[in-house]
């Protein structure tokens, strides 16, 4: 099978998750959406590690999977503590940093 | 180390020492301890002078030049600073004359200050300001003659200003401190000259190279010499840089007799005396001496006949007579103007005692129109300011007499226009005569005023309510102020031995350098100016003659015609004073010397500081400079901040974009 299928649908993945993460004001969505752009690059990986034979690209993959494994736990546990301060759930309220 | 190091250094060491011992222990002390332990230094470090001398005069004849080398302070390119005396000749008679006047001194304090509540500090700052004198005569190079130069400014400021709570005697200190530093800063530009040529602080090396460093009358020579007399005339008080001396009386009597009168004012003297190769291969500046020496003896000479404070009539003179030598030691007549220097401390430090033992017996009063047939109410008194104005106003066979007799013959001899300063001086003499004995007159003779009959009965005057003479403020007696009594030599023992002592030297001092006679100044002084072209020329005898002759007249007359107004008819004055009202009044204003000082330099110094404050400073400093780069920055930031808009999203939309476009970028150019 043509590599460039898999690099289609990674593509396409990654476009859908980055349109979501420009697009949508909830925090929780923007993470999901983060995390479709994380594994879209993980199958991009994964097709070239396939196309090489070898396995380094698979093992980046599992890396990419551990680093997003704990920016959703970072992300939710923000989450969870501005739902406890009572802070609206909108990306675009908390602009507290602008110049 | 031989002794005439030893002893040098031990000159100079003791004052110090005795300063730090008193301020240290000086108020555990009973009674005026600390006053015997200040009058103890000094009587030592006298000793030691006298050691100096002796172990000097050991020495062969051109072996009088010692450098005694204490340690380098510093080495750096092409300066060599270091700790250094230069004892010979020149700086022993220095040292004896301040010593010896100052012993003299500290024993009248010890008395005549006993009441002040600052007895310990009076005595802390006097011992400091002894060092600081004996430093300068001592010092071996220019760097330390600056530093002693600086040190005894700050000591004459200190002693000024010691009654810190009366406000007159605040700002004649600080006015004081202001025109020495002008004089320091003459210094120190002139040493820079010479430095720049001679590349070496060290006098003797200086000296001996100053010929082949210059050229004769050398611009740089100079320039270097006239800012050297700047600093001169500043701590000597020659014109225009004198304002500063009479508003000095607003210290202690005790401190106007020592710095004001015996040694510091005539640093300026010594500093010419010791730079006399530098002058003598520049003449113009030299010349420059001599006029302003002639012309301040002529001016203040003139201010004494008019002014009614007692002890400012003594500071005018003192300016007067600080003229002569000036000019004596600028014409060349070295040892003439030393002489003078020596019997002058002598007498003037007597007057100013003595005028202190009227001033006490008048409760701090030092109004001359208030004063009065204090004759026979102060008989010793009276008989020591008689020998000092005697002495001073050149009667034979007064010490006075002979040196400014020497002094006017050596600049006679020398011809040319210098007769012109030859026939100013024996008019400055005249006028000697005159102020000295009015002051004497007026004090001691006619009506006895009220403190003078109480203290012929026995008691001596006690004011009700202390104030201040200039001012008539009330003042208390706490420490700050004067003390709540005065004492006078008629009453105390050590007062009486001090200037008792002071005026047998007065009367005998003379003796040593008589024309043709005794030549003890002279051969004592020859190793210090035996570079000198101008030592030790042999006027005529026909010129002696005449000069000693004319002097007696001279100081006669003035005394003559100072009884014939004041005493025999005392409307002459008063007639004289009306019908010359104008040249009173600008007498009696100083010649104007304050107001035009003000006007050429106070004033513009500060509209310019108005302005720089004004103008300059808000508008160019803080308007264009800070403001301007503020408002850059501010403008930068406020532009750039607007791209923080804080939308998780835009940031977001930032990167994608970014991202693209650099890819796109890649893809197109590979």
């Amino acid at each position: 099978m043509d590599i460039g299928w898999y690099l289609t649908v990674s593509a396409l993945i990654f476009a859908i998750g980055a349109a979501g993460v420009l697009t949508r004001r909830s925090p929780l969505v923007v993470l999901l959406c983060l995390e479709l752009m994380l594994n879209a690059a993980n199958l991009a990986l994964i097709a070239f590690a396939r196309m090489h034979g070898n396995a380094e690209g698979q093992i980046f993959a599992i890396i990419v999977m551990v680093v997003a494994a704990c920016e959703v736990t970072v992300g939710l546990g923000v989450i969870v503590a501005m739902r406890r301060r009572r802070l609206p759930i909108d990306v675009d309220e908390l602009r507290e940093l602008q110049g | 180390m031989n002794s005439v190091k030893l002893f040098a250094w031990l000159t100079l060491a003791l004052p110090l020492a005795g300063t730090i011992a008193i301020a240290l222990i000086g108020r555990k002390l009973p009674g005026r301890g600390a006053g015997w332990l200040g009058s103890g230094a000094l009587a030592l470090s006298f000793a030691s002078a006298i050691g100096a001398l002796v172990s000097l005069q050991g020495l062969e004849h051109d072996h009088r030049q010692v450098v005694a080398v204490g340690w380098d302070y510093a080495e750096t390119v092409g300066v060599d600073a270091q700790i250094s005396l230069l004892v010979d000749p020149l700086s022993v008679f220095m040292i004896l004359v301040v010593a010896g006047v100052s012993t003299l001194i500290h024993l009248y304090s010890v008395s005549y200050i006993g009441s002040d509540a600052g007895y310990v500090r009076f005595f802390a700052y006097l011992n400091f300001f002894v060092f600081s004198m004996l430093l300068l005569v001592l010092a071996g190079n220019f760097l330390l003659l600056i530093v002693g130069w600086a040190f005894v400014g700050a000591a004459s400021y200190m002693l000024i200003s010691f009654w810190y709570r009366r406000g007159t005697a605040t700002e004649a200190g600080m006015k004081a401190f202001v025109i020495n530093v002008l004089g320091d800063v003459g210094l120190v530009l002139g040493t820079y000259f010479i430095f720049k040529h001679a590349g070496t602080l060290d006098f003797l090396t200086t000296f001996e190279s100053v010929q082949d460093d210059f050229a004769y009358n050398d611009a740089d020579l100079v320039a270097g010499c006239i800012l050297l007399l700047v600093g001169a005339f500043a701590k000597s008080a020659q014109v225009p840089l004198h304002t500063w001396l009479p508003d000095a009386m607003e210290g202690p009597t005790p401190v106007s007799a020592l710095i004001h009168a015996a040694t510091m004012v005539t640093a300026g003297v010594y500093l010419i005396a010791r730079m006399h190769p530098l002058f003598e291969w520049a003449p113009i500046a030299a010349n420059v001496g001599a006029i302003v020496g002639c012309v301040t003896l002529l001016v203040a000479g003139s201010i004494a006949i008019a002014v009614t404070d007692l002890k400012r009539v003594i500071a005018y003179s003192t300016m007067s007579q600080i003229g002569y030598m000036v000019m004596a030691v600028s014409a060349g007549a070295y040892a003439a103007g030393l002489f003078h220097l020596m019997t002058h401390a002598f007498f003037k430090a007597l007057l100013f005692m003595a005028a202190g033992s009227v001033i006490a017996a008048m409760a701090g009063q030092q109004d001359l129109d208030k004063m009065g047939g204090f004759r026979r109410a102060m008989p010793f008194t009276f008989g020591c300011m008689v020998i000092g104005g005697l002495a001073l106003a050149g009667v034979p066979p007064f010490s006075g007499f002979f040196s400014k007799d020497e002094i006017l013959l050596l600049i006679g001899d020398r011809g040319g226009w210098y007769w012109i300063l030859y026939v100013a001086g024996y008019l400055g003499a005249l006028l000697t005569g005159v102020y000295t004995f009015r002051m004497i007159f007026r004090a001691f003779f006619g009506e006895p005023v009220a403190q003078a009959r109480e203290l012929e009965e026995g008691h001596l005057h006690h004011a009700d309510v202390h104030t201040n003479p200039a001012n008539d403020e009330v003042e208390d007696t706490e420490v700050g102020f004067p003390g709540p009594e005065h004492h006078i030599a008629e009453r105390e023992p050590t007062m009486k031995i001090a200037m008792g002592t002071l005026a047998l030297l007065a009367i005998v001092g003379g003796l040593l350098q008589i024309p043709k006679v005794t030549h003890v100044i002279d051969h004592f002084l020859e190793p210090s100016f035996a570079d000198s072209t101008l030592y030790e020329r042999e006027p005529s005898g026909g010129l002696i003659a005449f000069g000693l002759v004319l002097g007696a007249l001279v100081g006669i007359a003035g005394i003559a015609v100072a009884y014939l107004i004041w005493v025999k008819n005392p409307q002459i004055a008063v007639r004289a004073r009306e019908r010359l009202a104008p040249v009173h009044l600008f007498l009696v204003n100083k010649w104007y010397f304050d107001e035009l000082i003000d006007l050429l330099i106070v004033r513009p110094a500060q509209w310019f500081g108005a302005w720089a404050q004004q103008t300059f400073e808000r508008v160019v400093v803080n308007g264009l400079l800070v403001g301007g780069t503020t408002g850059v920055v501010r403008a930068g930031s406020s532009a750039v901040r607007a791209a923080q808009t804080g939308f998780l999203r835009y940031y977001a939309a930032l990167i994608v974009v970014g991202i693209v476009a650099m890819t796109l970028y890649f893809l197109l150019v590979s």
